[in-house]
């Protein structure tokens, strides 16, 4: 039961440092990108590739995999994202699912289409009893990194100058730029960090979820979810939306295995018929 | 956001013979419309072969026409729509199987089974934003997937609904291996739902839906109920929807997992964005394009051709439907900036 707890919310941690970045670029600029989970894929490839080929560390693995995650998301931003942005929704669902499709077939074709596996440290793929509850080792990691990130994130978002701009931003970006802020700088480095965290959340679910070129589709929903339920007005909304599904969907899968996703799906769409703006939207936002 | 202005509505009322004029003149059918259609049926009789890809191009225009009623006339955004195409497709392999049902009977039951689902589902993606329904529909396209993929007893799961043995048309025409008959009943249902669908959008009633997708405020402000408006035309795209997938589940003999696969949705989505939204042919024409392009493509690449798919889309949505399928335009720096 407890262990049941405890993988959720490993699970849980996860989707949120994936679905986080979608939050930020959604609030900010409006736009829907359906294409975040190929940068998740991203980084959970090069995490892959620089262990198996180049025989990295894996710790050293995860700076790396949010680095060329980051570095991709702000080049495609510059080129490609930044011409879409003022274009209607169903224009930015289509060159999003473009982007899926394609960056799901090049994988296909540079690595195969099998799964990838992870060799993990040794020290990470033990499983320890405590107190009675089966604790994975690897899990505890992904916690405690989420944990860590959560707490950063909280910080840079609520104390620096940065955070503050963004949230001016988030709020209202006609208001922000007309108060001098760049909303182009703000959102160019939001969408890199975002990516790049999503990037980071691909290596560490490389083994948690399971890694093949059918990701970014196959979890697109899970990321939608978090987001359309968590709100993306503060990053607590996804963090508890994330945390929820997580549990829900690991309780759900081994309670009730004929279910499947069902459940999930269902309370998606109950919780989006009650609360069309997702469960922890702020009152009076835009 | 939301400036007043005078309504010209008041003028239609001082002359009412002249609207009915031009409302006559705007829906009077064109010559290259017949053309078209006369040439669609009667490459049934003349046409040695090729009957096979021909049936789908009919499914596939009559699945797009389906998603442009939602889209292209109520804005609405759907990542769902083969929610109904693979329900209809399962509910017409399965009368056909267990009830040896005539087709066209097996049709309409597939279809007013759809148009159920799609009035009950239509609560779901009258709330919210653009966000909000594309998660809805993706929702419950994927729990239907999820319930084919479960109730193996009943739809045979992942390997599929194998065994349907069509009984033949009006109990006459027995359906050939060469796909001269399933062609045939293709494409005569797809002219008749489209003829339906043509009148159906262009009267008062399809003019009230484009005002709705255009301000719905502004609609609610006029006295267009604007949720109903949205019911209604969801749950015709649904029936239509749901007819597409019959035929193809009655003209294949066959229904599996495919059919209500997320890449539906998204071909769908395709189709319509290639041919252009909002006129209804150019469900049929993106239909025509997607598919050959997909059979020269995957002869190139097998397994890779979802790339070029995926550029496809990138490049229409970046450099503007508009622009691109007016070549001429192409050097020209734009039309006096951009709006």
């Amino acid at each position: 039961m407890l262990t049941i707890l405890f993988d959720g919310i490993a699970y849980g941690m996860l989707l949120f440092v994936l679905a986080c970045g979608l939050a930020v670029t959604l609030g900010l600029m409006n736009f829907i990108n359906l294409a975040h989970g190929a940068f998740a894929m991203a980084g959970g490839y090069v995490t892959v590739l620089a262990m198996s080929r180049l025989n990295v560390p894996f710790l050293l693995c995860l700076p790396l995999a949010f680095l060329v995650s980051a570095l991709l998301g702000a080049i495609l931003e510059r080129t490609l994202y930044k011409r879409v942005y003022g274009q209607s929704h169903l224009n930015q669902v289509l060159f999003s699912i473009g982007l899926t499709f394609m960056a799901t077939a090049a994988v296909d074709y540079f690595m195969g289409s099998q799964q990838q596996f992870l060799q993990l440290p040794e020290w990470l793929s033990g499983r320890s009893e405590i107190a009675g509850v089966g604790i994975g080792h690897y899990r505890l990691f992904v916690i405690a990194i989420c944990v860590v990130l959560v707490v950063a994130l909280q910080l840079i978002l609520s104390k620096t100058r940065f955070g503050s701009r963004l949230r001016a931003a988030v709020d209202d970006p006609r208001a922000a730029s007309g108060l001098g802020i760049n909303i182009n700088l703000v959102f160019l480095s939001t969408f890199a960090f975002g990516s790049g965290l999503a990037g980071l959340g691909g290596a560490l679910g490389a083994d948690l979820l399971g890694l093949d070129p059918t990701f970014p589709l196959k979890f697109m929903i899970y990321f939608l979810v978090v987001v359309a339920v968590g709100g993306t007005s503060s990053i607590t909304g996804p963090l508890l939306a994330s945390l929820l599904l997580g549990i829900a969907d690991v309780a759900g899968k081994y309670y009730i295995p004929t279910m499947g996703a069902f459940i999930i799906y269902c309370v998606m769409i109950v919780t989006l018929m009650l609360r069309p703006q997702g469960l922890f939207a702020r009152a009076g936002g835009k | 956001m939301a400036v007043a202005t005078q309504a010209p509505v008041q003028e239609g009322a001082a002359a009412p013979s002249a609207l009915r004029a031009l409302g006559a003149r705007w829906s009077r059918i064109r010559p290259f419309e017949i053309a078209f259609w006369v040439v669609a049926i009667g490459a049934a009789f003349v046409l040695p072969r090729g009957f096979l890809l021909l049936n789908e191009l009919a499914i596939l225009a009559l699945f797009a026409v389906s998603l442009d009623l939602i889209l292209g006339y109520a804005g609405i955004v759907s990542l769902g729509h083969a929610a109904f195409f693979g329900l209809g497709a399962y509910c017409a392999a399965l009368l056909a199987k267990h009830f040896g049902m005539d087709p066209v009977l097996g049709l309409l039951i597939s279809a007013a089974i759809s148009a159920l689902l799609g009035l009950v589902t239509s609560v779901l993606v009258m709330r919210g934003s653009d966000l909000t329904r594309l998660m809805v529909t993706l929702g419950v396209a994927l729990i239907l997937y999820e319930l084919a993929n479960k109730l193996d007893w009943l739809t045979g799961g992942a390997d599929g609904l194998t065994g349907v043995t069509m009984v033949p048309l009006f109990g006459k025409f027995e359906f050939d291996l060469f796909g001269r008959t399933a062609y045939l009943y293709s494409i005569v249902v797809l002219a008749i739902l489209f003829f339906i669908a043509r009148a159906i959008v262009r009267s008062p009633f399809g003019m009230s839906l484009q005002v709705v997708r255009q301000n719905p405020l502004r609609a609610a402000a006029m006295g267009v109920a604007v949720n109903r408006r949205r019911a209604a035309v969801y749950t015709l795209a649904a029936a239509y929807a749901g007819v597409a997938g019959a035929l193809l589940a009655q003209t294949t003999g066959f229904a599996s997992l495919d059919v209500l696969d997320f890449h539906r949705s998204a071909d769908v989505m395709l189709m319509l964005v290639i041919g252009g939204a909002g006129y209804l042919y150019g469900g049929i024409i993106g239909a025509v394009i997607f598919k050959f392009m997909q059979d020269w493509l995957s002869g190139i690449t097998p397994q890779y051709w979802q790339f070029w798919i995926g550029l496809l889309l990138v490049v229409i949505v970046v450099v503007g439907h508009e622009k691109l399928v007016r070549p001429w335009t192409w050097f020209r720096r734009g039309h006096g900036g951009k709006q």
